[in-house]
């Protein structure tokens, strides 16, 4: 009974999200079109990316609010890069926001993992050390849109194949991370760690490593998104995508990863990030205030954990016959 | 009763009250240790800076924290019960918002404090609901709630802000009582007694600190956790509600981004006071003087042009650096032993 | 045989030289603060035989477990695998190196399917270095089905009941290619049907040339299927030898260094009038129907096998669930007891068996654990008054003999024992009428074992009534004036006077009819 009611966890947010874009197409019809689909998903390409990487963290029991910030400060220092020696070819800034992210991500595993600190103290304190250090190389200054090269502005808006690469990065790292979390050890030992890190012990896995694994993917594709964002908006500054790491925290509870770890799939994170997306870019749409937006986040956290909650209470020991029979 | 005494005379063992005398265990405390930090901070601040010794100055840097403080107060209390409130700056521009359309239907002073108050009790019962009527993790929670309740004010204020605040309201942050003594510090004194007074000294106090340390041992010890566990989010909320009041009363303004980010501030504050992230441990006396730490430390690099920025990477280093420096002393120290 | 009581180091005495052990363990220590769990232990296993580990609990045998499996280091000794010297950083070398364990706690993973659960850490690889789900899950169904096992590899853990999570246990632990098998307690939790199976794997092992460590307390079936045997007793390795030459009274007098019947107080119980009378107490999962009355001064005892519904039937009596139906009258008056907190103010208490989560506040100093439930006769107005806890305190911990620094001491730095005292200690304070002890000296060293066991001679004495929860039949026998057997959630039987025999609570409890004598 439990099974098909997991399974059922994405179908009911599945169900929740054709009901949205039915209920948006019977007002307004031109939400639906392919082009606009495409359009959303292209939007809610980094947020789809970074839940990922949140994603693995909260099944290993951790959480990263650091993701936003290290967005922030890696997209700084590619502009930064690029303005400087503009003539740097892309994988190049690829590679450095990759692994500049993954440093920041390292730090705050080796934090955690090490020194035994727990993640909400790490990631709420790198969070703002990251913030200020954007600060403290950019003395606070924007870097704009004429100040960056052409190509790399280009890169994630180029068109391949009928879409944005920024969204065909984010179809690949949803597939990357479906074949990561499914098919390998790595994917496996989140599961593992965060559902019963005792048992993980027995089975010779190593906790904090884990852990710490799954802060520096969370770091690399916050990197990654970094530069995509960047480019995308042409723009870097020390506040830009504030307060995104909570929408990412939301994307995942809502699309049922549980926040007590070892709970959760590629799929439901997907879907928690599109629910979000689609809400964003419908507001608009049907003429109610941007402002809306941040209460409607808030109150879909609230109702998803309580839903998660409410339907993975556990059952106790059963132990009359009789009881168990009638199941 | 010596513990001599005991051993010759008595054939049961007698087990002494106490290893060490309360003075012993304050000596080695982490209190006293911050209390050295505060101190030096002081002395570096007054050779940093002609300025800072000058009464005003140190009156007006009070202000860097008193509001924060009233929050970390109710926060401490709350993280020692192992449960925690994101959600509290997000209160504050709720409360504030509520009492800023109060004031646009005309309410009075009385009035605009019992809104700031009742929407602080509001937001504090609905995290205490979800938290222990349906036993959801508190940080989740609160993460919904810091969005929602801010988006509330970010739907009813937009990008506008509520001004107009009747000239007696500005008392609450803006007052004084006597020479350089703000009401905002008055009461900053009067709630660190009364919280250190609920904490350490009655037996919800206890109950909090049991919780903290094991919650269902405290169940089958008779002890009413949900109760308590709900009773420090209205807390929490109150004085939520109170730091609106005094923040909004001082800024004379309200805008739906008023008090941004102070949640971080808040915990930092209590970690920093040595109140374990975990729960179970931690004082009020620790909380009052991380208070003046930051507090100092943010006049201090103020009157020095630092920007506030700058001063949000010393606070998260900070955080992250008063529980990894015990940390790593332990394991040195265990290191050299083995 | 004749038992070695004094042996540490180099006994053994009666292990001929026919054979060499394939895996040998000399002189292995491990400490804990304020613990020395293991002594200069030695323990051979031989291909093809099972080796019996007996010993108390607290005697070491899981941290030998540990040690063997890479969760613990020792701190000294050597670990030999067919002669070369070994050692185990993690789980994983201890795997690598051909030993597995199937653990007494099912440490598995509930959102993991079974085949996951069964390969986690060493599963079949593909071509890329990922995870080969059809060989994984077709591998698994072969192991499943090697020991008879019915359960459809891809299913979740969480699915599956308890027997079958064991089953998968033990098909983890024969995935990995291993020549040593250890198995803790493996019958434990298993019905009478589960563990004939097991023993059948147990012979089935035995026939591949595997050398198998067999942990239990049942004497029946060690004398059944082990070939040898050691035990430990407080940390030391006190005996070795063959199965076919030792007796169960002199393995059971190596295990507890003395003979039993003189450990518990005599007492000629004085029984006063009715206390507590609890009619159909009923819950919809865990327990159904039960029923009893206690009178003053009387010792009742609870046995039945582990997961009978005992706990969680007294864990209502007190508050912590609520009972679906059912009635408690307390003293001729009707009583409704639906928190811990109506339950103290009846009189009944409960000293759970969980004392690491459910009965110590580990960091708070013991005269805060003692005064907790008394907190409103030691404060004035809601204000705390130490000098009256520490005075309830020093009145109630000195009965008890107990052991510690100082009163304001961390009660987790105390030992097993000495943190019951204090537990009893805590609910003594609150002068009740029923005191309801759950597994009262389980995981608890000798010396406290008595101690408890005397204070609740004295308590009955003194005219309070206890309940013991106890699956320990030689206390069950020795402390209870009536005995009351339960088996899955219902009451089974009950026993009283000469009655009282141990094949009789035994046999009620596995719910096997009367032998015919």
């Amino acid at each position: 009974m439990t099974l098909s009611f997991l399974k059922s966890r994405e179908l009911v947010l599945g169900v929740a999200i054709l009901a949205l874009l039915l209920a948006i197409a019977s007002r307004f019809p031109a939400f639906i079109e392919p082009a606009n689909l495409a359009k959303v998903f292209n939007d809610t390409a980094p947020l789809i990316i970074l839940a990922l990487g949140q994603m693995a963290v909260i099944l290993t029991r951790c959480i990263d609010l650091s993701v936003a910030a290290n967005l922030a400060l890696t997209g700084m220092v590619v502009a930064m890069l690029n303005t400087l020696y503009p003539g740097l070819p892309i994988p190049v800034i690829l590679m450095v926001s990759i692994l500049l992210g993954a440093v920041m991500g390292l730090a705050n595993g080796l934090l955690v993992w090490k020194l035994d600190i727990p993640p909400i103290v790490v990631t709420l304190g790198t969070m703002t050390v990251y913030r200020g250090i954007i600060f403290l190389i950019s003395d606070g200054a924007w870097i704009n849109a004429h100040e960056m090269s052409e190509s790399f502005k280009a890169f994630p808006r180029a068109v391949f194949l009928g879409l944005p690469v920024l969204s065909w990065i984010a179809i690949v790292a949803v597939t990357g991370f479906a074949v990561l979390i499914g098919r390998t050890a790595l994917g496996r030992a989140f599961y593992a760690v965060g559902g019963n890190p005792h048992a993980a012990v027995y089975t010779g896995i190593n906790v904090g490593q884990t852990q710490c694994a799954a802060f520096v993917l969370s770091g690399a594709l916050a990197g990654l998104t970094g530069y995509l964002w960047v480019a995308r908006y042409a723009v870097a500054y020390v506040d830009i995508a504030g307060g995104f790491e909570l929408e990412v925290v939301a994307a995942c509870v809502i699309g049922g990863i549980s926040i007590a770890g070892g709970i959760g799939s590629v799929g439901g994170a997907l879907l928690g990030a599109l629910f979000l997306g689609i809400v964003k870019n419908a507001l608009p749409v049907i003429n109610i205030s941007p402002f809306w937006q941040l209460a409607i986040s808030g109150s879909a956290i609230i109702v998803a954990v309580a839903f998660n909650a409410t339907s993975t209470r556990s059952k106790g020991r059963v132990i009359l016959k009789k009881a168990e029979h009638a199941q | 009763m010596s513990v001599s005494q005991a051993n010759e005379t008595n054939p049961v063992r007698q087990v002494p009250d106490r290893l060490r005398s309360p003075l012993q265990r304050l000596l080695a405390s982490w209190e006293i240790l911050l209390l050295g930090v505060a101190v030096a901070v002081f002395v570096l601040n007054s050779f940093a800076s002609p300025y800072f010794l000058d009464p005003w100055n140190l009156s007006d840097a009070t202000f860097n924290f008193t509001e924060k403080a009233l929050i970390a107060f109710a926060m401490a209390l709350l993280i020692v019960s192992g449960e925690i409130d994101l959600s509290v700056a997000s209160i504050i521009a709720l409360a504030s918002t509520a009492m800023g359309f109060a004031v646009q239907l005309g309410a009075e002073t009385p009035t605009l404090v019992l809104v700031g108050l009742g929407v602080g009790l509001l937001c504090g019962a609905f995290n205490g609901a979800l938290v222990t009527g349906l036993g959801l993790p508190s940080i989740v929670v609160t993460i919904g709630t810091m969005s929602l309740f801010r988006g509330i004010s970010y739907i009813v204020l937009g990008d506008k802000a509520y001004t107009g605040y009747p000239a007696d309201f500005a008392f609450f942050g803006q007052g004084y009582v006597w020479w350089v003594i703000s009401f905002e510090f008055v009461l900053f004194a009067f709630m660190a007694v009364l919280f250190a007074v609920l904490l350490h000294k009655t037996n919800f106090g206890r109950a909090v600190y049991v919780i903290g340390n094991n919650p269902v041992g405290a169940l089958f010890s008779g002890i009413r956790v949900p109760r308590v566990k709900f009773a420090l989010f209205l807390l929490t909320g109150v004085m939520s509600g109170v730091a609106a009041i005094c923040l909004t009363s001082r800024l004379g303004a309200t805008r739906p981004s008023i008090a941004f980010g102070w949640e971080l501030e808040v915990v930092t504050m209590v970690v920093l006071g040595g109140v374990n992230i975990l729960g179970g441990s931690g004082t009020i006396p620790g909380v009052v003087i991380a208070a003046f730490v930051m507090g100092m430390v943010t006049f201090g690099f103020g009157l020095l042009n630092v920007p506030g920025i700058v001063m949000s990477i010393f606070i998260g280093l900070l955080l992250i650096g008063v529980i990894a420096l015990p940390r790593i002393a332990r394991r040195m120290l265990a290191a050299r032993r083995g | 045989m004749l038992a070695n009581t004094q042996g540490i180091g180099n006994v053994h005495p009666s292990v001929t030289n026919d054979q060499k052990p394939v895996l040998s363990l000399k002189g292995i220590s491990k400490s804990f603060p304020g613990v020395k769990a293991l002594s200069e232990v030695s323990l051979d296993l031989y291909p093809g035989q099972v080796t019996a580990l007996v010993g108390e609990n607290g005697a070491g045998k899981s941290t030998i477990v540990k040690v063997l499996t890479g969760i613990y280091q020792p701190d000294e000794g050597e670990i030999s695998i067919s002669g070369s010297s070994v050692s185990f950083p993690t789980a994983q070398d201890a795997g690598k190196a051909g030993v597995t364990a199937i653990h007494q706690e099912t440490v598995l993973f509930d959102d993991l399917s079974v085949a996951e659960n069964i390969f986690i850490g060493h599963a079949p690889k593909s071509r890329f270095g990922l995870i080969d789900k059809t060989a994984m899950v077709r591998q698994a169904k072969e192991l499943l089905a090697r020991i008879g096992a019915r359960i459809d590899p891809s299913v979740l853990l969480k699915e599956l009941g308890i027997a079958n999570k064991h089953l998968v246990a033990i098909a983890r632990a024969l995935s990995i290619d291993a020549s040593i098998v250890i198995m803790d307690e493996p019958t434990a939790s298993l019905s009478h049907k589960e563990i004939e199976e097991t023993y059948e794997l147990v012979e089935r092992l035995k026939a591949e040339g595997k050398a198998i460590l067999f942990i239990s307390h049942k004497f029946d079936e060690i004398f059944r299927i082990a070939d040898r045997y050691t035990v430990f007793r407080d940390g030391q390795m006190v005996g070795a030898g063959k199965i076919a030459e030792v007796s169960e009274p002199d393995l059971v007098r190596l295990m507890v260094g003395r003979s039993v019947d003189q450990v518990f107080p005599k007492r000629t119980p004085e029984l006063g009038p009715e206390v507590l009378r609890v009619v159909g107490y009923s819950h919809p999962t865990e327990f159904e129907d039960i029923g009893f009355t206690l009178r003053r001064g009387e010792i009742l005892g609870f046995y039945g096998l582990v997961g009978a519904g005992r706990s969680e039937f007294m864990q209502a009596l007190f508050g912590i669930t609520r009972p679906s139906k059912g009635a408690i009258r307390i003293d001729d008056t009707v009583a409704v007891i639906r928190t811990p907190n109506e339950a103290i103010s009846h009189g009944i208490v409960y000293v759970p068996e969980d004392r690491g989560k459910q009965g110590a506040i580990k960091g708070l100093p013991i005269f805060q654990n003692v005064s907790l439930p008394s907190l409103k006769s030691t404060s004035r107005n809601g204000f705390l008054r130490l000098a009256e806890e520490f005075k309830l305190t020093r009145d109630y911990t000195r009965r008890l003999d107990l052991r510690a620094a100082a009163l304001d001491q961390d009660i987790g730095e105390l030992s097993g024992g000495n943190q019951q005292k204090v537990i009893i200690a805590k609910w003594l304070a609150t002068q009740p009428r029923v005191i309801i002890l759950d597994e009262p000296t389980k995981g608890i060293d000798i010396g406290s074992k008595a101690a408890v066991h005397e204070f609740m001679a004295e308590l009955a004495a003194q005219g309070l009534a206890v309940i013991m929860v106890s699956s320990e039949i030689p206390e069950i026998l020795g402390m209870s004036d009536r005995v009351i057997v339960m088996r899955e959630g219902r009451i089974a039987a009950e026993f009283e006077g000469d009655e009282l025999t141990p094949e009789r609570l035994v046999r009620a409890a596995a719910g096997l009819a009367e032998a015919a004598t």
